[in-house]
This record gives C-alpha cells, sequence and structure tokens, in this order.
C-alpha cells in the first residue's frame, strides 16, 4: 500500500507504469537504442531526474530496497531528495548499502562495488544523444544511428587527439554497446565506462524532459570509444582517499582551505565507509 | 575536516521552512488568500492555466501564492498536478464564432458586423501609477455599450473567406483523434494540432521575442491582426457511454487570427493566409504572440524557404515550454562534483604537458643560440 493514499504505489498510475515497462522492454530488446516513450510530468524538476524517478517508479516492487546516490553520495540533497520522493509515494524500503539495494539510482556515478544479477541499475539522464552536440537536430541523428553512421563522433574524437593530444572527454564519454549502437553513458566519468561492460546487474537509463529510454541488458558488451593507436584510458586516480586509503576508487576533490589546501575522498560515499567499517576493529 | 555535504535531509527541511516563513512575510499585513489573487490578481491566473494546461482559476490562484508570486514556478506545480488527472476524453470543437463576447476588436476593418469592443483593456491607458489603487481604491462603474451582452460577431476571416480572399481552414485531414504531447513523445516534422498546443502551453517571453522577431524580418509574415476576441464558450462533450453531446459550462477564452501575405500559385488564385492563437482566459499577448508564430510555423506547408529563428519547428517546440527550459537551467544548480572533478584532472595534464613541451622547446632554442655564438 502507498504510505501516500492520494497517490497510486510509487506515485504514477498504473496504465503510465505499464506504458514506461512497455519502453523499457524494447529498449532491453534493442540494448543502445533510444527509445521514445510518453514522458510525464513529475512533481520534481526537469533535469533533476525525472527520467530516472519515472524508470524506478515502473520498476519499483512493494519488496524492493532501493538506493539513491548523485555523485556516489547517498546525502547529496538531491538523492536526499528522491529517496524521500519513494519513501513517501512508495513506501519501500531505502538503504545506503550498495549491496543490500535491489534498485539503485544514480545520477553521473555507479558504485565502486560490484553489482549483482539481482540489481537494477537506474541511470538519470539529461540528453541521451551521444550526437547531439554534433548534430543539433533529432530527424538526422535518428538517421545517423538507423544507417550506422557514426562517422561525425569518430571525426570529433580524431580532432580532440589533434587537438590536445588526447579524447578530451572525461565524461559522458560515448560507448558503442553490443558492437551496434552508440550510446551515451549519461555523465559519468569515464572512470565508470569499464563498469558498464559485462555487468552482472540490469542497467535502465531514463531521459525525462527529453522523453527516451534506453537499456544495457546483463553482461552486455559496452566498449568505449577509441582508436587503434589511441585506446581508451581510464582516468589514472593519482591520490589515495583521506579517508579509507583508497587508490583505486573515483576521488572528489575537497578545498580545504584559501590556501591552496585541498584532500581527497571517495566520490563513493557507501564505499567508502564500508571500508573504514571494515578496518575500524 | 569533510562535512560539506553531509545533514542535506535536515538542511532541506529547514530551507523549506524558512520558505515558507518568508513566503508569509511580514505578520503586520494580512495574509493573501488564493480568493483575492483568483479575483484581482486574474491576468496571473490566466497565464498560469494557460501554460500549466489546465483552467482552474481557484488552483492556478492557489498555486500562484504557494510559488511567492513566480508564474513559472506556480506553472510548475499546476502541471505536476494536472498529469496525475484521468483523461475522459476530448471535448468537442469549440465554436468561438458563437462566443459570448466581452472584448473584440479588428485591425482590418473599421467597421463589421459585431462592431468594435473594446472591453476591459490597458489599451490606451496612460501608464501613469496611480498611487490610489495603493489600498481602499474606489471601484469604478463603467457604462454599457448600447445593445448589452448580446452581440453576434461572425469571425473576420469568415467575412473576407466568403469571397475566397483568404485559405480555408483546412480542418484535420484525417478522423484520427487529436495529438497530444502530453501523452506521446513530439517528433519532427510536426503536424499543426500538436504545434498548437505546444504553443498554447508555451513561455509568453519565448513566444512573444519570436513573434516579435518575426516583425523584424526574421520569418516575415506580414501580419494583420484581423481579430481579437475574447469572452465566454460553452464547452461540450460527449461520453462514448451516452453517445449525445452535454454541455459542462463556459470557459473564457482569448483568440487571436492573423491574416498574413499572400499565397497562390499556377493551379490557385492568390489568397491570404492565416495564422491563430488561442488562449485560457484573457491572455492577449500570448495569442497574439502564437498566432504570429503559427504562421510562421508553416513555412514548410506553405513552400516558404525556413530561414529565421521563428520557422524553424524544431527550435521552437523544443524550447518553448518554460517548466522544461527552467528544469535543465535551474539543473546546473546541482552537484557537478565528479564530472568536474574528471575535467580538473584533464586539464591538469593537459597543462603539465603544455609546459613540459614549452621547456622542451625553450631549451632546443636556448642550445641553438649557445651553438651558434
Amino acid at each position: 500500500m502507498s504510505a501516500n493514499s492520494a497517490y497510486n504505489f510509487a506515485y504514477l498510475d498504473e496504465q503510465t507504469k505499464r506504458m514506461i515497462r512497455r519502453a523499457i522492454l524494447k529498449a532491453i530488446a534493442i540494448p543502445g537504442y533510444q527509445v521514445p516513450f510518453a514522458s510525464r510530468e513529475m512533481p520534481m524538476p526537469y533535469g533533476w531526474g525525472t527520467g530516472g524517478v519515472q524508470v524506478t517508479a515502473a520498476v519499483l516492487g512493494a519488496n524492493d530496497v532501493l538506493k539513491v546516490i548523485d555523485q556516489g553520495a547517498d546525502d547529496t540533497t538531491n538523492a536526499v531528495s528522491i529517496r524521500k520522493f519513494f519513501e513517501k509515494t512508495a513506501g519501500v524500503a531505502t538503504t545506503t548499502r550498495t549491496r543490500d539495494a535491489t534498485i539503485i539510482q544514480t545520477r553521473h556515478r555507479i558504485p565502486e562495488a560490484q553489482l549483482s544479477e539481482e540489481q537494477i541499475l537506474v541511470y538519470q539522464v539529461p540528453i541521451p544523444e551521444p550526437l547531439r552536440f554534433l548534430e543539433p537536430r533529432e530527424p538526422e541523428t535518428r538517421r545517423m544511428h538507423a544507417l550506422e553512421d557514426y562517422g561525425l563522433m569518430h571525426v570529433k574524437l580524431y580532432e580532440d587527439i589533434a587537438r590536445h593530444g588526447h579524447i578530451a572527454t572525461t565524461y559522458a564519454y560515448p560507448v558503442k554497446v553490443d558492437g551496434r549502437y552508440v550510446m551515451d553513458p549519461s555523465p559519468t566519468p569515464k572512470f565508470d565506462n569499464p563498469k558498464m561492460d559485462d555487468c552482472p546487474a540490469l542497467q535502465l537509463f531514463g531521459a525525462g524532459r527529453e522523453k527516451r529510454i534506453y537499456a544495457l541488458p546483463p553482461y552486455t558488451c559496452v566498449v568505449s570509444l577509441d582508436f587503434e593507436d589511441h585506446p581508451f584510458e581510464r582516468t589514472p586516480i593519482a591520490a589515495k582517499c583521506e579517508l579509507c586509503g583508497a587508490d583505486s576508487a573515483f576521488l572528489d576533490e575537497i578545498v580545504t582551505d584559501d590556501q591552496g589546501g585541498r584532500m581527497f575522498v571517495c566520490s563513493d560515499t557507501d564505499y567508502c565507509e564500508s571500508r573504514r567499517g571494515e578496518a575500524s576493529p | 575536516m569533510y562535512v560539506a555535504v553531509k545533514g542535506g535531509e535536515a538542511a532541506i527541511a529547514a530551507a523549506h521552512e524558512l520558505l515558507a516563513k518568508e513566503r508569509r512575510g511580514a505578520t503586520a499585513v494580512p495574509e493573501l488568500t488564493a480568493a483575492q489573487i483568483r479575483e484581482q490578481l486574474v491576468l496571473a491566473v490566466n497565464r498560469v492555466m494557460c501554460e500549466g494546461s489546465l483552467y482552474d482559476l481557484d488552483l492556478a490562484a492557489l498555486a500562484i501564492k504557494q510559488a511567492r508570486g513566480d508564474l513559472i514556478e506556480a506553472i510548475f506545480l499546476l502541471r505536476a498536478y494536472r498529469t496525475t488527472l484521468p483523461r475522459f476524453g476530448a471535448s468537442a470543437p469549440f465554436d468561438t464564432s458563437s462566443m459570448q463576447i466581452r472584448r473584440r476588436i479588428s485591425a482590418t476593418f473599421k467597421d463589421l458586423p459585431g462592431g468594435q469592443n473594446l472591453g476591459p483593456t490597458f489599451d490606451f491607458t496612460h501608464r501613469l501609477l496611480d498611487p490610489e489603487l495603493t489600498e481602499h481604491a474606489p471601484v469604478a462603474r463603467p457604462q454599457r455599450a448600447e445593445g448589452g451582452d448580446d452581440v453576434a460577431a461572425p469571425h473576420v476571416t469568415t467575412l473576407i473567406g466568403a469571397q475566397g480572399l483568404i485559405e480555408a481552414n483546412t480542418g484535420r485531414e484525417s478522423e484520427a483523434p487529436v495529438g497530444d504531447l502530453t501523452r506521446d513523445p513530439m517528433t519532427f516534422p510536426s503536424d499543426r494540432d500538436l504545434r498548437l498546443q505546444a504553443l498554447a502551453r508555451g513561455d509568453e517571453g519565448f513566444l512573444l521575442a519570436l513573434g516579435y522577431s518575426t516583425q523584424r524580418g526574421y520569418g516575415r509574415t506580414h501580419p494583420f491582426a484581423g481579430e481579437i476576441r475574447m469572452g465566454e464558450v460553452e464547452i461540450v462533450f460527449k461520453p462514448d457511454e451516452l453517445g449525445f453531446e452535454v454541455a459542462l459550462g463556459t470557459i473564457t477564452l482569448t483568440e487571436c487570427e492573423m491574416v498574413n501575405q499572400f499565397k497562390g500559385g499556377a493551379d490557385k488564385a492568390p489568397q491570404f493566409t492565416r495564422g491563430c492563437g488561442l488562449t485560457f482566459g484573457h491572455s492577449e499577448r500570448k495569442a497574439m504572440a502564437m498566432a504570429l508564430l503559427d504562421r510562421a510555423l508553416r513555412a514548410r506547408e506553405l513552400g516558404e524557404e525556413a530561414v529565421a529563428p521563428a520557422q524553424d519547428e524544431e527550435f521552437v517546440l523544443s524550447h518553448c515550454d518554460s517548466v522544461q527550459a527552467t528544469g535543465f537551467v535551474e539543473h546546473l544548480k546541482l552537484p557537478h562534483y565528479v564530472d568536474f572533478q574528471a575535467e580538473l584532472t584533464l586539464l591538469r595534464q593537459l597543462r603539465s604537458e603544455w609546459a613540459q613541451a614549452r621547456r622542451t622547446t625553450d631549451a632546443a632554442i636556448v642550445g641553438h643560440s649557445e651553438a651558434a655564438e
């Protein structure tokens, strides 16, 4: 039963959920393909996770355990807001522990911990079209996807190398899915891209304002675009987390004073806390 | 110590309490009621209903109060409520020619059947602040025109259409239900029904600026305000289970029909073309801007070259919604730490490579000049 009886379980009415589930099923059937869906107006602003929230609402069941992160952290304000939304409208259990969650809604990060087959990772997506900044027109980008015409993207990456010596894309780094569709992984740092490949969990992507859903079924091959002589490189992590000592996790840089002082800490708060918990007796 | 993002939950709750307090303002001043907003700020209410796509004066007034007068926020509140409402079906098309006229003007004919009716308008007021209005202003008692309220006013476009001078309203080509962009994602190229729906929900300021741009030569359409009318129209609905039409009530609408420059060809004599604007309540500026844009967006249909922003449907329709626009612009307030960190890492790397390359070059130059000495 919904905790707030004025609204249906998880806010959306069942017809809407059915419509979204159909889009999700289609997305799973064609990995990396952007499925248009009749995105609803949600009681939170566009660009603040309305796509992710709709996907989560459509797949959420009464026995699910939900985790919501933003920037890898459970306690960032928008993650708090979305978690409370589902606590209120669905009455489901929530957690900050990655391994306890059955559904994880995320913005900008993939958890450091290995996900399992029992889990669904829901991404919030602002601009689902990886070609959008190269070609602003939707009919044109749809045509390019249909014809697998990704030359423009390779030219862009090549120009980066010519200008900077590197592919100068550090987040929302485009990937090729199952050897077919070029896909935007949402604005996660490219550090996270390898985690998408062959992932046991189902990965769902929701873009509310742009009205698109796409998906990566479990164990899908996801390859970050690169060149033979300029292979994809994961962003190197040069520091250690000053709280848990992790040396291979994505770190946030915290400015501690105006004298150039800074410290590095894990962006994934649950990962960091778990490590600290295990380290202490 | 690192505490920056901790306590988000408590901070959010406290911020919202502060908002509620500031909304109330100084408690020595009486609290505004939603009914006062509905009656005395009715043009704001109209705008919120129009862009919120929901005709409900009381809810729109409540939304304005809750939003502290921020109309886009109020529109958002109304939209988020509207989206939860069940859809029973679509009404029969409005017959705006049978409107109970409260205002009706034409800029194309000095006099015409039904006459010119100014109605409640800011036009011709001198924009001088009126200190009397600060509080307890006396209520005016306007004179009524002879003939009273029952004005039979056929559309100007019908009058000139009788002589074939303006294109006929083509109506819908198919019997398919009218599109609804809140139920199906927009695709391009779009049909006129969806374009008009998007424009009716579109931000008044955005439509105004783009309509204005067509007047300044960016997609010029040579418009005349054939007619602007405002008044009450009956809304009629035919429920499937009854099989006959029932009147649900009346709503206030503003309609603007622009008469635009001719079109013709080898197979067709030249005719004026049309642009149409229709809004909830008295929203004249919006209706006029909408009519300009509707016409400009028919470029493809009328075989015109689309060169200006106002003629570009994907540009106009993808960006005219204030709720979408404000959400995405304001989402920049949300944390972007991890992406920014990824950029910082790359930028530092590029800068150090640049400095190293620079040192190598400088050393080579120094070495070269030393060798030359």
